[in-house]
């Protein structure tokens, strides 16, 4: 035992294999997505136990599911942003504006087939992805807190849509209603879920296992720190935000394709349910923490409470509420955790 | 290997932030696998100097001499790629990564191709790389997989000294290493000092204890206003002379440092 050691053992740290517990043990006993998720199950026992008939149905799941997608491809984005310490206020304002310059594009190429669609999809991307090009480098170059350039830009974003159209377009091809809007691959997953869904994977996997996913823990854990090991802090930051816009331009190309129209009024709490999500899905707001399990999670509980208050005829608002309050609770424990990980 | 077998030298570095001049003519050495103490009072310009031989800091003017050749150490980057490390008087750690991936920061192992296309990480292969650098130093910590922010005093220095000693081959910079330390573990980093000067790195130990800094040095520099004052051997210094070197009390003549011990 060398010097170091026996200091560690006089301070009367136990040996290693004494404190570990096993792995799926402490998992439980630190995720707070282990119990968000055990709420989210219980929620949906109830309500199907309640009304087997209504809600326990392979339709409403796949409703509650197409309900989700386009949150869901929002709040993986945001999860990204959350982790880095930062917050992106612009995505509802963001996916209005690419599903009205995708519109526009499609309306004026005309044309009903997958060419017009293609140019929709990538007209929204990059329009998505201009604004959250936009976003990181204002945030890195100005050092403006995140909250306020992404105000800025949620103003921004929907004042540019609403100057190129104030009233909703309607002329979205078929082709795009009839593939990804309402189609199902296999007759069975809705081509939204499925696009989501992959999103997701594909996200979840850049998060935990790739050196991408570790600069974002890394930059929101300790910025300075990162800087100080050669970590291009800055770059990282606007390719998170740039991703951020590009998913919510992506969002705002599957609404048009769900509704076949533009919702230019719906979204204006796109940004507030996004950020709950992720926070309630155990992500922590002050960085460093976060998965994309959670944030899955975190999406479908507003959307299984929603759905199932209104089988059981309650008021519907009551979600909202609930919501809320959950919000709330996940800060609080996670500042209590932070609280007592200073102390100890 | 140069003249007096110097491996890092700054002369005559000029640094001014704004109207305060932080370093005013000031020189430094570092001899190879020695321990030399940077001493010197609040405001002495230490903290300059070492920022800037790490590269974190660029002086106005001066010179850096690395293995005998004029360099410029424009990043930290630059000079991790030296060989030179440091440790923090702040740790810089990421609380929220496990001490493996502290170790590795900036430096991930990747998987083989094709994955390495993509920057997936080869975790096992970290964590087994970050046990065995721990343990060969002797640092002590409950688990390679826990984020550091679990972790105690002391053994938050043990992951960001083992970090620093791990990269670095030629000079390792420790700024007031043990400033947070009670007195057993501030010995036992002062133990690590000597193991890391045995293993034929050289150490930079900045530090306001004169005890620790005779107990740990092998020479000790002076700085005082931005300017090296004196220099000594530590076995030929009383801590008066330091002291007295440290107020401006005393002050050798530049120019006669070449011959070393006082005067």
């Amino acid at each position: 035992m060398s010097d170091l050691e026996q200091a560690a053992a006089t301070q009367g740290a136990p040996p290693a294999e004494a404190r570990r517990l096993p792995r799926s043990v402490r998992w439980l006993l630190e995720a707070q997505t282990a119990w968000i998720f055990v709420v989210l199950l219980g929620m949906i026992g109830v309500f199907a136990i309640l009304k087997p008939a209504e809600f326990a149905t392979v339709d409403n799941f796949r409703n509650m599911a197409v309900d989700a997608s386009s949150l869901l491809v929002i709040a993986v984005g945001m999860t990204f942003v959350i982790i880095t310490g930062g917050i992106d206020l612009s995505v509802g304002a963001v996916l209005v504006f690419a599903s009205i310059v995708a519109g526009k594009a499609m309306e004026a190429q005309g044309g009903n087939g997958y060419g017009t669609v293609l140019l929709g999809l990538a007209v929204a991307l990059v329009a998505g992805l201009g604004w959250g090009l936009l976003n990181g480098i204002v945030i890195t170059r100005s050092r403006v807190t995140p909250l306020i350039v992404t105000l800025g830009t949620l103003g921004m974003a929907e004042g540019a849509g609403l100057l190129i159209t104030d009233v909703n377009i309607r002329s979205v091809p078929l082709k795009l209603t009839d593939s990804i809007g309402i189609g199902r691959l296999w007759g069975q997953i809705p081509y939204l879920v499925l696009i989501a869904a992959l999103v997701t994977v594909v996200a979840a996997i850049a998060l935990a296992l790739t050196r991408f996913g570790r600069y974002t823990y890394a930059v929101g854990s300790n910025a300075e720190a990162a800087r100080r090991v050669g970590v291009k802090t800055e770059q990282h930051l606007i390719k998170v935000y740039a991703i951020s816009g590009m998913l919510s331009g992506l969002a705002g190309f599957l609404s048009l394709a769900r509704f076949s129209t533009t919702t230019i009024g719906g979204h204006s709490t796109d940004n507030l349910q996004a950020i709950a999500a992720v926070v309630i899905g155990g992500t922590s707001l002050f960085g460093g923490i976060g998965t994309i399990v959670g944030s899955v999670v975190g999406v479908f509980i507003p959307v299984v409470l929603q759905n199932g208050f209104i089988i059981l005829s309650v008021q519907p608002y009551w979600q909202e509420v609930a919501v809320g309050a959950v919000l709330i609770a996940a800060v609080y424990l996670d500042q209590l955790k932070r609280r007592a990980r200073a102390q100890g | 290997m140069t003249e007096n077998g110097v491996v890092l030298g700054a002369r005559e570095i000029f640094k001014s932030f704004g109207h305060v001049e932080a370093l005013r003519g000031a020189s430094f050495e570092v001899r190879g696998g020695e321990v030399v103490a940077l001493v010197g009072d609040n405001g002495a310009g230490k903290s300059t100097l070492i920022k800037i031989l790490s590269g974190t800091l660029h002086p106005d003017a001066g010179e850096i001499r690395f293995e005998g050749r004029p360099v410029s150490i424009g990043s930290p980057t630059v000079a991790r790629g030296m060989g030179l490390e440091t440790v923090y008087q702040d740790l810089a750690l990421a609380p929220e990564l496990d001490p493996a991936a502290n170790l590795f920061l900036g430096r991930e192992l990747v998987r083989p191709f094709p994955l390495s296309l993509f920057g997936f990480l080869d975790k096992p292969a970290m964590r087994r790389s970050a046990a065995e650098a721990f343990s060969k130093l002797g640092v002590r910590i409950p688990s390679v997989t826990a984020p550091v922010a679990n972790l105690s005093g002391g053994q938050l220095q043990g992951v960001a000294v083992g970090r620093a000693v791990n990269w670095a081959s030629k000079v390792l910079f420790m700024d007031e290493p043990t400033a947070a330390l009670g007195v057993v573990q501030a010995q036992h980093v002062l133990d690590l000092v000597r193991s890391v000067r045995d293993s034929g790195i050289s150490v930079v130990f900045i530090s306001h204890n004169l005890p620790q800094v005779f107990e740990v040095a092998d020479r000790i520099e002076v700085l005082r206003l931005g300017r090296r004052v004196a220099r000594f051997r530590a076995s030929e210094a009383t801590m008066d002379d330091v002291v007295a070197a440290m107020t401006g009390s005393v002050e050798q003549v530049e120019g006669t440092e070449n011959g070393q011990g006082p005067g």
